[in-house]
């Protein structure tokens, strides 16, 4: 075992051959985090008295979630010794990446600053798909690969077997795939031995002008945006005057260095170097993920190849439940779109659910970590609307209208609706391919082909819309699994399907905010479980409530809520007036919480309900 | 600050009262009402203040009457210390729990109390509530004696599976007994009936209708079945073992109750309660005890539990006989919390209390927005559109079956 490195390499003057930068890649809850914690403990950057597990999730819903959100790179010294005993010291950059689908783009990001990724598999559950996807992008990179099994101190570790599993899939020799337990700490020197030997060093021009690649840009209260870079070319120095090439901004290096992993002031970054940069700058759109950041004395001409910007696959609509949160709302989107550049948003009005926005996210969790987000760091409250992915519709005039929103949906007569599709890939143990098969089929999805990935699991490919992914798909794949089979899936393109908007109406009016594109097939059952969610949900008024589900012109689906009869309280309540009074103060409070679709009242629990779809949840446990 | 509770201050032990109570006190009328915590059993519907045992943590219900005169004579120096001119009652109500369960002694002596102390209206009214099982003739010939002018029977059902539902231990069969003994002893006579309990249909209630008004009774009040939390009929409800109370039906009932009574020579004059007509027109029958809470006059509520209120300071005491005793004994005042209202709580009660009485509310009195809700009250047919045209809210018969939500309308845009 190779001891602490007695020296460290000093960044800014580090000779890019001691260098290694790698990522960690796995599927979701595979243990990159509690890996990455063995290397802090190991290489000394983080002594055992600081510890904590998955110390470099940060955020509190990171660690709430036990889930990382962001990427995150830290420099750690390793010493290798040769055979005749003279130790060379190394500088590893190490970067830590999500695993869950829907921040996919910051490992692409990732990758882009590495030459190496460990692959690394759950000893207990083998390759999944999200194995398969960061492998497949790891692979695109040119990145060598280092296949890693961890978890190997948990009793059910199939070593053996996943190691086969692995070497079938990359083409390895089963004894090269290495085995440690981020849990324990056995192998992790010897893994990072073996990264430092096999990953190659990062090659560049010292001597050109400086080209770094922004992989992430993230705000912080304190300190504004604080760039993560990864040197290419040249040198930057701290106070120097640099360049953004996108926009051609220039900006002081306030600060410059590296994460080890707490921010590190140094002397400047080199070629192959990571590290991050301080500007001053408050917004992250003038230190834009992608851009190439060059000296401004004597800059490239040639900038980086850029990421292509993550696109919001899910749109939902946010409103705040008490309508004066409406300004706080969008202070904290503004905020947080700061750090987190892939939320988009613009002002929307619903009938029934007042002033919000409408939103574009990666995917659900993205989606449920923002709102997540909203609620706990800005105390606000909110409602959101049932997601939605992008339709293109043509109308009969040939014109295209691009729907992220149901009520945008165009009226009159439609040529043409497309929808966005995704390439998923399904893993499977082998028992359960005919149910998995039957749920994809009932979400229109097209089988692809299959395989099998060892001798037990099956990889299902299929083209699926989709909004019928983000319908509670992922839910009923875990449920008819028994939680065993693992999805993942990428955008691929856009397809014509038979689409049609179906309208809930309250007494004649629509509520937007139940409006859904589904289809045509699919669309009497939607018309259904709505109006009679909505009946159950919504108080008999003073006067009947009809409630329809209308394709256009044309009623679906009805129901109706009769007229409520008695609302008085008969008893002579003696002498105790007070606390009538504060009974009718309640419910006046409670009248302000209730929005009106035309005459009709709908507490805002009902609307919230109706989204969430507590109705059934709620009769299935009785 | 919207949606604060109003204030509720814990009460002074002296009892004593701001001075803004005597503002105007002379143009109030002054009521007594008195609490009688005790019943033989308590009914599965009942959450009043009442207790069952005749010794409670040492407090004896022999003594109870005693303890009730020394806060009559307390109310006298807080009002006379308050700066309030001693008014005489215009009427007085012993309500329960079961007054009648005393000897009639102990009600004729509270009586005679609150005559000492504060002296009657020529034309006072004086009323108990009674449990039919639990008064004779002899009784009811007492209190009129002592000055009674009426009585309040609770018979609340003619039919014997509904009596047994809301566990009543009287025989509906002793009702005409009472009524006529009472009649003929020169009482007013009232008759209390609950409809919409589990398992009474409206032929069930139609019978108790027709057999209440057979009797005569000068008034008759009709309450829909409450299911109050904590009794032990919502704990059957909640079991499972009784069928919930339903809405629908007890609307059905409240029509048929309302067009019965009419057609029998009853107006209504508040939600649940309605007065025989007299030839004399200008004899009324309504209980003027009750249409002076609604109507916001000044009373002191004596006993465990009583509520009081005197120029917009409300106050109650505490619940329990034995803390009731101990208070007492000890020469402080029984009252337990007290709130001073604002104006804006006061602009509520004013709304919510009168709304419900015929005639009870003028719209001179609402405020701009609650005169803009009434063309929508007309509209929707909650309010009689002839009257409020004259200036004052009557609710329709189904405003009746609505008034809370009237009232919320009405009040939609005052301030809490
Ligand atoms: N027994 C055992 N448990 C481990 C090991 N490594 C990680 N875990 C556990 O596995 C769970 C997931 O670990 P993380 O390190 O958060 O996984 P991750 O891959 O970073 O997860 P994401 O960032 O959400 O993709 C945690 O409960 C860890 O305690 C290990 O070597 N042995
Ligand atoms: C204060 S109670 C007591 C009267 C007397 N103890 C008796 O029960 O006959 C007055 C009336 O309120 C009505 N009442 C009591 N509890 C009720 C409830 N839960 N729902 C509706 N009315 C109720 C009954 O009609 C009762 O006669
Ligand atoms: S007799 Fe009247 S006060 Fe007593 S428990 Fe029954 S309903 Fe309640
Ligand atoms: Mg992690």
């Amino acid at each position: 075992m190779s001891p602490r490195a007695s020296y460290t390499l000093e960044p800014a003057s580090t000779d890019p051959a001691f260098i290694r930068n790698f990522c960690i890649i796995a599927h979701i809850d595979h243990g990159k985090s509690t890996l990455a914690d063995r290397m802090l403990s190991v290489t000394g950057v983080v002594s055992d008295r600081d510890m904590r597990a998955q110390y470099l999730d940060r955020m509190d819903i990171e660690r709430e979630r036990g889930i990382t959100i962001k990427s995150q790179a830290v420099r750690m010294p390793w010493a290798l010794t040769d055979e005749n005993g003279k130790e060379q010291s190394y500088a590893l950059n190490m970067i830590d990446t999500p695993g869950h689908v829907d921040f996919t783009y910051e490992v692409s990001r990732s990758l882009a600053a590495c030459e190496g990724a460990i692959l690394l598999v759950d000893a207990a559950q083998g390759i999944e798909a999200q194995t398969l996807a960061n492998l497949y992008l790891a692979m695109e990179n040119d990145l060598t690969i280092i296949p890693v099994l961890n978890k190997i101190d948990l009793p059910a570790a199939d070593p053996d077997k996943y190691a086969e599993e692995i070497a079938g899939l990359i083409g390895c020799d089963p004894a090269s795939v290495l085995r440690v337990s981020g849990k324990t700490g056995v192998g992790v020197p010897e893994l990072l031995d073996e990264a430092t030997r096999l990953i190659p060093a990062p090659v560049g021009d010292a001597d050109a002008p400086a080209r770094a690649m922004i992989f992430d840009s993230v705000y912080d209260a304190y300190r504004g945006v604080i760039t993560y870079v990864r040197m290419i070319d040249g040198k930057l120095s701290p106070r120097e005057k640099v360049m953004m090439m996108s926009t051609k901004s220039a900006h002081e290096l306030l600060e410059i260095g590296v994460s080890a992993p707490e921010p590190t002031p140094t002397k400047g970054l080199g070629v192959g170097e990571v590290g991050y940069l301080i500007t001053g700058v408050k917004d992250v759109r003038l230190s834009k993920v992608g851009d190439t950041v060059t000296n401004f004395a004597k800059p490239s001409s040639v900038p980086l190849q850029g990421y292509s910007e993550p696109k919001p696959m899910v749109f939902s609509g946010l409103y705040p439940i008490d309508g004066s949160d409406y300004p706080v709302l969008r202070e904290a989107l503004d905020k947080l779109k700061l750090s987190d550049a892939a939320l988009v948003y613009e002002p929307e009005t619903s009938v029934a659910l007042g002033f919000g926005f409408r939103c574009g996210f990666l995917g659900l969790l993205h989606l449920e970590i923002v709102r997540e987000r909203l609620e706990r760091e800005f105390n606000l409250d909110m409602i959101a609307t049932a997601p939605s992915v992008i339709y293109e519709v043509m109308g009969d005039d040939k014109k295209f209208t691009t729907v992220t929103n149901p009520s945008e949906f165009p009226g009159g007569k439609i040529a043409s609706v497309s929808e966005p599709m995704v390439k998923a890939s399904i893993l499977t143990p082998k028992d359960f391919v005919g149910t998995v098969m039957e749920l994809c089929q009932s979400r229109r999805g097209t089988m692809q082909g299959m395989e099998y990935v060892g001798t037990d699991r099956v990889e299902l490919h299929y083209t699926m819309p989709l909004g019928e992914i983000v319908f509670d798909f992922f839910d009923h794949l875990k449920s008819r699994t028994q939680g065993y089979a693992s999805l993942d899936y990428e955008p691929s393109g856009d397809q014509e399907a038979d689409l049609v908007k179906v309208d809930i109406l309250l007494q004649g009016e629509a509520v937007d905010a139940f409006s859904a594109i589904v289809h045509r097939d699919k669309a009497y059952a939607y018309g259904v479980l709505m109006t009679e969610r909505l009946k159950n949900l919504i108080p008999r008024q003073q006067f009947e409530v009809p409630i329809q589900a209308a394709i256009g012109a044309r009623i679906i689906a009805r129901e109706s809520i009769r007229a409520m009869r008695k609302d008085v309280l008969a008893k002579c309540y003696g002498g105790d007036i007070s606390r009538k009074r504060k009974l009718l103060e309640k419910q006046k409070e409670g009248k302000k919480r209730m929005k009106m679709v035309g005459r009709v009242e709908v507490p805002q629990s009902a609307f919230i309900a109706a989204l969430s779809g507590e109705v059934e949840a709620g009769k299935e446990k009785k | 600050m919207p949606g604060a509770l109003p204030i509720a201050d814990p009460a002074p032990l002296d009892g004593a009262l701001p001075a803004s109570v005597a503002v105007d006190s002379a143009n109030r009328d002054w009521s007594v009402y008195i609490h009688v915590p005790f019943c033989r059993v308590r009914c599965g519907y009942c959450d009043f203040n009442t207790y069952t045992g005749e010794e409670l943590r040492g407090a004896k219900r022999s003594d109870y009457a005693t303890e009730a005169i020394a806060e009559i004579e307390q109310a006298s120096a807080v009002l006379t210390q308050a700066g309030v001119a001693p008014r005489k009652a215009s009427t007085v109500f012993f309500g329960g729990g079961t007054p009648t369960l005393l000897p009639v002694s102990d009600l004729t002596r509270m009586l005679a109390a609150a005559r000492d102390t504060w002296g009657f209206m020529p034309d006072v009214e004086v009323t108990t509530e009674a449990n039919p099982d639990s008064v004779d003739r002899d009784y009811l010939l007492a209190l009129k004696e002592a000055g009674f002018t009426r009585v309040s029977f609770g018979m609340q059902s003619a039919v014997p599976h509904v009596l047994a539902t809301l566990e009543r231990t009287h025989d509906p069969e002793r009702v005409p007994f009472v009524v006529e003994w009472a009649r003929d002893v020169g009482l007013d006579v009232s008759l209390d009936l609950i409809y919409g309990t589990p398992g009474e249909s409206l032929a069930d209630w139609e019978r108790s209708l027709d057999y209440a008004i057979a009797q005569n009774p000068d008034h008759i009040s009709a309450y829909a079945l409450i299911i109050e939390t904590g009794t032990k009929l919502a704990a059957q409800i909640k079991r499972g073992d009784v069928a919930p109370v339903n809405d629908d039906l007890q609307a059905d009932m409240y029509e048929l109750a309302d067009a019965k009574l009419a057609a029998a020579g009853y107006d209504w004059y508040e939600v649940s309660n309605w007065a025989k007509r007299d030839e004399n027109p200008e004899i009324s029958h309504a209980s003027r005890h009750n249409l002076g809470y609604w109507l916001g006059n000044d009373w002191w509520g004596v006993g465990p539990g009583a509520h009081s209120h005197v120029g917009g300071v409300r106050w109650w005491n505490v619940k329990h006989p034995a803390a009731y005793a101990d208070r007492i004994a000890a020469g402080h005042s029984p009252g337990a919390g007290r709130e001073t209202l604002a104006d804006s709580s006061k602009y509520l009660e004013h709304v919510l209390l009168r709304a419900r009485v015929r005639n009870g509310l003028t719209t001179a009195t609402l405020d701009a927005d609650g005169r803009t809700a009434v063309a929508g009250l007309i509209a929707d047919e909650l309010v009689d559109a002839r009257a409020a045209i004259g200036g004052t809210i009557n609710l329709t018969l189904k405003g009746r079956l609505l008034a809370d939500a009237v009232v919320r309308r009405l009040l939609a845009d005052a301030p809490v």
